[in-house]
């Protein structure tokens, strides 16, 4: 499945709740069920520094591709980037360079997932641009 | 008094968050605003502006004269004279204008500063780097775990050396009202000036700073039911005159040649610019609303606010105070098992209760107790028991969602 077509899914996936509650059940199950981290893993390097809570990220390549995991000290927090670690993991550094993050506005939480609410959504989201893009440079290079 | 009365005043809490009523426990941050204040900068704006102090037609005139008695009305409800305050942005600049003059002025390498561990950042970020700037060296009053200072303490590390002792008079985190005129006399007898960051204690308790007999002190407008952007700093009259000015410019000169200065007389010396005028009429409005009801009654009020949460709260499986001190203003910090104050604050919201999440400029605090953060509920004068009851609701709702 390309990027797109995982996101196309989600959105499908909460358009099925209508209300508040159940969308946010929903983000709290995708950081629930996102693996974590290592204390170990927890570096300085890792971090995306947010206001109120804390993410780290590790990326490692396989066959080409990027696998990421991530970790936050809150459940909502580690729902979010679960949520975009279910588009962004697994395809190439060029691929996840290169397609639109489009999933979160339509998703019906933008209201309540702007940059600075979502402890940094934005950080998170260049985080994972950036470490593709670094890591496209050292394919390429 | 009667709080449907009072809630009648303030429009905002009539609007919906989140499709709810609005319940609005992050007075501590910031207060709503009455209607008074909010039509009298309005009225300012439509009707009667002009630029203050110079101009010699009406309108500048009535300005100057409505600027200058909120001056007044400010010393009165204060106990200070007129000339003792000046007008800043707020709390944090007022402070920075203290570390920045009479700091600059007084302290010598050596020389010892003391705050304590409950400051907020505006109390602690200044001399930091003041201390950097002139070689003083910063002490710092510990606190036990009810988030009391340590007085026993602070009374040793005073010492001759000591020149400068800046403390909260209640924190913002944990609601500790603190024993500020102990402070200041065991200060004066090693000869040191108390500034109190009073950011928390005015909107919520009667303070005369006559009565404390308090060197400085520093507050802003918007924790007292005033406009954001406007504050103050509060100075015995003879030690501000020995200070420097602050900033430099129109407003705080007496005369100016092409070579140098000499500088305007008390409070003006400090207030370079044109100032913030319509506020400032704002905040005139703000200190009448809180004379009608009175600092005591306020007190009283959020007091039985307090104890209401605070006695609901305790029934909630896993909750956990951070500051129980004996003497608190109407402030409850508290965290619920692993949940993190992030996620509750989040889900609060969605419920239209307004509180405040993460450390609260407190870092070195929450640093102390290990903790990321507190959700803090700050009450005021229009907060109902009802809305606690919703607040309790509401928690309970969170901690149903996040365990």
């Amino acid at each position: 499945m390309t990027i797109k077509e995982k996101q196309d899914q989600i959105i499908e996936e909460f358009a099925m709740f209508d209300e508040w509650m159940d969308k946010y059940e929903n983000i709290i199950d995708y950081g629930k069920e996102l693996e974590g981290l290592n204390d170990s893993d927890k570096t300085d390097e890792n971090i995306v520094r947010g206001c109120q809570s804390n993410v780290w990220l590790t990326a490692t390549e396989k066959d080409g591709k990027l696998i990421f995991n991530a970790d936050s000290d809150a459940i909502i927090t580690k729902g979010i980037i679960g949520l975009l670690l279910e588009i962004f993991s697994g395809h190439t550094p060029q691929e996840i360079a290169t397609t639109e993050l489009y999933a979160i506005d339509e998703i019906g939480l933008k209201e309540h997932l702007s940059p600075n609410r979502a402890n940094g959504l934005t950080s998170m989201v260049n985080k994972i641009k950036m470490t593709a893009l670094a890591y496209r440079a050292k394919q390429n290079g | 008094m009667d709080i449907s009365k009072i809630r009648e005043e303030f429009p905002i809490l009539q609007e919906k968050v989140n499709g709810k009523p609005l319940v609005y426990f992050d007075n501590a941050a910031s207060s709503q605003k009455p209607i008074s204040v909010i039509e009298t900068i309005s009225n300012y704006y439509l009707k009667e502006h002009a630029n203050i102090h110079r101009g010699v037609h009406t309108l500048s005139q009535k300005a100057t004269s409505k600027y200058e008695a909120v001056r007044e009305n400010l010393a009165d409800y204060i106990g200070a004279e007129s000339k003792e305050i000046i007008f800043t942005r707020g709390t944090t600049e007022a402070i920075n204008l203290f570390a920045s003059t009479y700091g600059a002025e007084n302290l010598m390498p050596g020389d010892e500063i003391i705050i304590s561990t409950l400051e907020h950042h505006s109390n602690m970020v200044p001399w930091h780097m003041w201390c950097k700037k002139t070689g003083a060296i910063l002490k710092i009053i510990p606190i036990n775990d009810a988030g009391e200072l340590d007085l026993e303490a602070y009374t040793e590390l005073l010492n001759e050396k000591t020149k400068i002792v800046s403390v909260a008079h209640v924190s913002n985190t944990l609601g500790t009202v603190n024993d500020v005129k102990f402070i200041i006399q065991k200060a004066h007898e090693f000869g040191a000036v108390v500034l109190l960051d009073g950011a928390q204690a005015l909107p919520h308790i009667e303070v005369n700073v006559n009565d404390l007999d308090c060197d400085f002190y520093a507050s802003s407008a918007h924790k007292m039911y005033g406009p954001t952007g406007i504050g103050f700093l509060y100075g015995k009259a003879e030690l501000l005159e020995k200070m420097p000015p602050y900033h430099g410019g129109g407003e705080m000169i007496k005369s100016v040649s092409l070579l140098e200065s000499t500088y305007a007389d008390l409070p003006f010396k400090f207030e370079a610019g044109t100032p913030n005028i319509a506020d400032t009429i704002g905040f005139g409005a703000a200190i009448d609303f809180l004379k009608k009801y009175g600092a005591h009654n306020i007190a009283a009020h959020e007091k039985m606010l307090h104890d209401y949460a605070t006695e609901e709260l305790s029934k909630i499986e896993g909750i956990r105070f951070i500051g129980t001190s004996k003497h608190k203003a109407g402030v409850i910090s508290f965290l619920i098992g692993d949940i993190h104050p992030y996620d509750l604050g989040v889900i609060l919201d969605q419920l239209g209760i307004a509180v405040r999440t993460g450390h609260h400029c407190t870092e070195p605090l929450m640093q102390h107790f290990n903790i990321p953060g507190t959700v803090r509920a700050s009450f005021a004068i229009y907060n109902t028991k009802e809305e606690v009851d919703q607040f309790i609701a509401g928690v309970k709702r969170a901690q149903r969602m996040l365990s």
